[in-house]
């Protein structure tokens, strides 16, 4: 295949960017599309220019590294795959390819096509956990039986990658649906139970201050997310929070 | 020889532990504040091990290269972790895990340290259900349970095939609960370059900030490395792109002994190999075996036409099929062990039996599986004679119930449905049993580096048995060090902050700094990939899944020429001080290139074949695994002195006084 990429450059947090033109050849449908990026950055490099940054590491589709935008959709065109997972079957030959970071005011640029997501961590770090001891004193595991359809969800809601695509997908660039991802699975559980009011009051103020946007039911992320993550979490969320604010 | 003291307490195994733990010493909890653990790596090791010694008061830096702890490589595991529970009645115990793991490890690990591990291996399922990981249940709300190869109790817990990423979520989920009190600083995006040693002390690390390339000092009483396995030394491998040995590798440098590095688990069920652009390869989970089943065509002809794409699997008929592992090992059938069940596909394959284009490839079918379940469900909802149709359908279900999204990634990536057709697969580089030496308090050979999970080598010798590294990394980082570091830093609590301004630090960062000038003023002929692809080839074609005297003498001297070619004609382009992912790989295969080296020696000297390590010269005449146990029971640990090719061997012999050794037999 023969291809013509557009991918933006920029280079560092400070430095405007911009688009550019890539044109490249001899790309087979099996390759994944980072695989695609891979080969563009060996002939850039053989030309001695720096080639494109991007983020990617276990390349399988699950620790959440990879993002990019590309022809506008979170992680292209393919449903329920982050990028490292999108072949190129899925181009055609003579295919324009606009490659760009995911856009967000809470995800700055740090170069190229990487983005800083530690606004997801911070969003964690205030109340996604429950507070246990690492002790290793704890009670046995089956002394609390869960029933299979909550344990269930919870790890449904759990599988987020938080790779940030429903962010980029969003208008608002909300983090709705990350943040009631985190906080559905443990609200779903016993051991999730006993902190919940706490956890959505902390959570939901640490997202605002991060500056994303506010949630007007679009479900863009929804359809955006590799990991096929539920808008029935953040009405899960919603009815955490109202709770949560009536118990004060 | 003095130096490698295990330090395995005396008295009977089963109290080796709890003996241990009392006669220890402790740090009293107001101590505690005025000492700093460092921890690189947040994978399942390095985060447990962090969380914990944040809980108990000590004030912990973490580093991972990722942007974040949640995406350490751990994530990737897809099968599940093992423990001892006996919930299942089958008769599972804490000395049955530590026999099926002494015996799978071909005996080339520690007894003492298996058996603590068998022994907290029940605490751990206990500890992550409380930190709210979300298990796999039965409708009764009890834990599920499945088993994996090498075994035939049903001991290994799971949460679909993304296990690995909820452990590691529950440890993250532990780490930001201590960040948020301010007991740990995560460095993310950082990577650490160099060991800094002072009165020949691990006092401190060397980090590079990998967003602005600064160069940083951060000192410490203690540290503690848990940076992963090394298998990328092969390129191609199961591993995440940046999994690396450079900690690890600056550790030995610095004195750590490195140990067993030629013991590499080839795991049977991988996706083959497409082509030359492959960047890496999928595991697909062992918990297949449970209800797949491998097979290749009975004849070469029809091989031949399923390469050419003249047959299809599905048209063969179930007695012109080779089910060879059923055949050759009727006990485990499917479920010998990796190094078996790798062993014979390369074996089928090599005589022309391959099934996709390159001949490198076996079949792993699901349509009996289908079937079976499909009618245990019929009967089960009163449909007493459902036809064919309605059968595949409930029988689907189930395996999607339990697979889906492993069959949703093999779809993905060969872009076929395999509900319809039996999938491929080849064995592939996976995890890697050697790494530092460590004694039974998990520290290195340098005092006040320790190391745990993938990076160390004690307890799965030679071979791995499947959802067993989870159980390690937890183990040590949850309930192992936090202990035994104590001991050593209970000699701490006077000295006070460690400075950063000493020659010692002086003297490594300038080293650091040195060794990226030299990268990046390479004359620029290749790409540092292209050097990691070549040194690949080497690994996997003479120090692969089957090795010889003759293959790994000349792999010693390909590397160390791929190595003088590499420092002078690397090609890093950019900067060094800013984001650039050229000059961090850059680092890492220059490390690989030392690594790969010694591998290939510790290869051609250790002359018998175990586990993942099997050498021509070294097998019975029906084409199985002939170990030495009067020769090789031991460790072999090296010391670098310079050069790969001059590190000194140092032999740790392992006692089994538990264990009577025998052949490994799964037949
Ligand atoms: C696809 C796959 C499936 C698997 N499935 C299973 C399974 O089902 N059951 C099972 O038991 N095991 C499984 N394993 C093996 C298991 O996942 C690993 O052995 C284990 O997770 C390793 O954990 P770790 O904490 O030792 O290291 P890792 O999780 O690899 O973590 C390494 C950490 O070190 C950091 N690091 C590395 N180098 C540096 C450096 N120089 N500076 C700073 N930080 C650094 C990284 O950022 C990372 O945080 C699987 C492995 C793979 C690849
Ligand atoms: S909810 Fe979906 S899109 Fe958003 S971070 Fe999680 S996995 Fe990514
Ligand atoms: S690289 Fe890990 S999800 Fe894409």
């Amino acid at each position: 295949m023969k291809l013509n990429l557009k991918i933006w450059r920029q280079k560092d947090a400070k430095s405007k960017g911009e688009m550019k033109d890539y044109p490249i050849n001899g790309i087979e449908g099996d390759m994944s599309f980072l695989e695609m990026l891979d080969v563009l950055n060996e002939e850039l490099i053989n030309k001695g220019e720096e080639p494109v940054q991007f983020d990617h590491d276990c390349r399988e589709g699950i620790c959440g590294s990879c993002s990019l935008q590309i022809n506008g959709e979170p992680h292209g065109p393919d449903r329920l795959v982050t990028t490292c997972q999108l072949h190129m079957r899925k181009f055609n030959d003579g295919d324009t390819i606009v490659i760009e970071p995911f856009r967000a005011t809470a995800f700055p640029v740090i170069k190229d096509l990487v983005i800083d997501r530690s606004a997801f961590d911070r969003i964690q770090q205030v109340g996604g956990y429950v507070s246990v001891n690492t002790s290793g004193n704890t009670v046995d595991a089956n002394a609390t039986p869960i029933e299979k359809e909550n344990a269930d969800d919870s790890f449904y809601a759990a599988t987020c990658i938080g790779c940030g695509a429903c962010v980029a997908a969003c208008k608002n660039a909300s983090a709705m649906l990350f943040t009631s991802a985190k906080v559905s699975q443990f609200a779903l559980l016993p051991q999730g139970k006993v902190e919940a009011t706490e956890r959505v009051q902390n959570m939901v103020r640490q997202m605002d201050l991060e500056g994303f946007g506010n949630c007007t039911n679009t479900g863009a992320c929804e359809v955006e997310c590799p990991k096929g993550i539920s808008l029935e979490n953040i009405a899960r969320m919603n009815r955490e929070y109202l709770s949560a604010n009536v118990k004060g | 020889m003095g130096k490698l003291d295990s330090k395995v307490p005396s008295g009977p195994l089963a109290d080796k532990w709890t003996k241990h733990k009392n006669e220890i010493n402790l740090v009293n909890p107001a101590n505690k504040r005025n000492i700093d653990v460092i921890v690189v790596g947040t994978g399942l090791a390095g985060g447990s091990a962090a969380a914990t010694l944040a809980e108990l008061g000590y004030n912990v830096k973490t580093f991972c290269y990722q942007d974040s702890p949640r995406r350490a490589h751990s994530i990737a595991a897809q099968g599940g972790i093992n423990a001892a529970k006996n919930y299942q009645g089958d008769g599972d115990s804490a000395y049955r895990l530590f026999y099926d793991t002494v015996k799978g490890g071909d005996y080339r690990s520690r007894e003492a340290n298996v058996y603590r591990l068998a022994e907290e291996s029940a605490n751990i399922i206990d500890q992550c259900v409380a930190q709210g990981v979300p298990f796999a249940r039965e409708y009764g709300g009890l834990l599920d349970n499945r088993s994996f190869g090498g075994v035939l109790v049903s001991r290994t817990f799971y949460a679909k095939g993304q296990t690995g990423q909820q452990l590691l979520l529950g440890c993250y989920a532990a780490m930001n609960r201590q960040i948020n009190r301010g007991k740990i600083k995560p460095y993310n995006r950082h990577e650490m370059m160099d060991l800094v040693l002072v009165d020949g002390k691990a006092r401190g690390i060397i980090a590079r900030d990998l967003v602005s390339g600064e160069i940083e000092r951060h000192s410490a009483h203690a540290v503690v490395l848990a940076t992963g396995g090394y298998g990328n030394v092969f390129f191609l491998s199961t591993n995440a792109m940046g999994s690396n040995v450079m900690a690890a590798w600056r550790a030995h440098r610095r004195g750590a002994y490195f140990a067993n590095p030629c013991f590499t688990q080839i795991h049977p069920t991988c996706i083959p190999v497409s082509g030359d652009h492959q960047s890496k390869l999928t595991l697909m989970s062992e918990s297949l075996r449970n209800d797949g089943r491998i097979w290749v065509p009975k004849r070469k002809e029809d091989a031949e036409n399923i390469r050419q794409g003249k047959l299809k699997p599905t048209q063969l008929k179930e007695e012109d099929r080779d089910y060879y592992l059923e055949r050759r090992y009727p006990a485990f059938g499917n479920l010998v062990p990796r190094d078996v069940a790798s062993r014979a596909a390369k074996e089928r394959c090599d005589a022309g039996f391959g099934v996709n284009k390159t001949g490198e490839a076996v079949y792993l079918d699901f349509a009996s599986a289908i079937e079976r379940y499909g009618k245990e469900e019929a009967l089960t909802h009163g449909m007493k004679d459902a036809d064919n149709k309605t059968i595949t359908k409930l029988g689907r279900q189930v395996v999607e119930n339990k697979y889906g999204n492993l069959f949703q990634m093999y779809e993905k990536i060969v872009d076929e449905n395999p509900y319809e057709t039996p999938m491929m697969i080849y064995p592939a580089v996976h995890y890697t049993m050697g790494g530092l030496w460590v004694d039974y308090n998990l520290q290195t050979t340098v005092d006040g580096c320790y190391c745990i999970g993938e990076a160390n080598f004690s307890d799965h010798g030679a071979n791995r048995l499947g959802a067993s590294a989870l159980m390690q990394g937890l183990a040590d980082g949850y309930f192992v060090l936090p202990y035994t570091i104590g001991d050593y830093l209970s000699n701490d609590i006077r000295t006070g902050e460690i400075s950063i301004d000493s020659p010692e630090f002086d003297q490594a960062e300038e080293a650091v700094r040195e060794r990226i000038e030299k990268l990046m003023s390479g004359s620029g002929k290749h790409s540092v990939d292209h050097y990691h692809k070549l040194l690949g080839k080497i690994m996997w074609n003479k120090c692969g899944m089957a090795r010889n005297a003759e293959d790994l003498t000349s792999a010693i001297d390909d590397i160390a020429a791929l190595r003088e070619d590499f420092w002078a004609n690397v090609k890093v382009t950019g900067v060094a001080d800013s984001l650039n992912a050229e000059l961090e790989k850059a680092g890492r295969v220059a490390d690989f290139l030392e690594l790969g080296e010694l591998f290939a020696k510790d290869a051609l000297h250790r002359d018998e074949s175990c586990g993942g390590h099997f050498r021509e010269e070294y097998q019975t005449p029906e084409g199985e695994a002939l170990r030495d146990d009067e020769n090789f029971k031991y460790v072999a640990a090296w010391e670098f002195k310079g050069e790969p090719k001059n590190a000194v061997l140092h032999k740790e012999n392992l006692k089994y006084e538990n264990i009577e050794l025998k052949t490994r037999s799964y037949k």
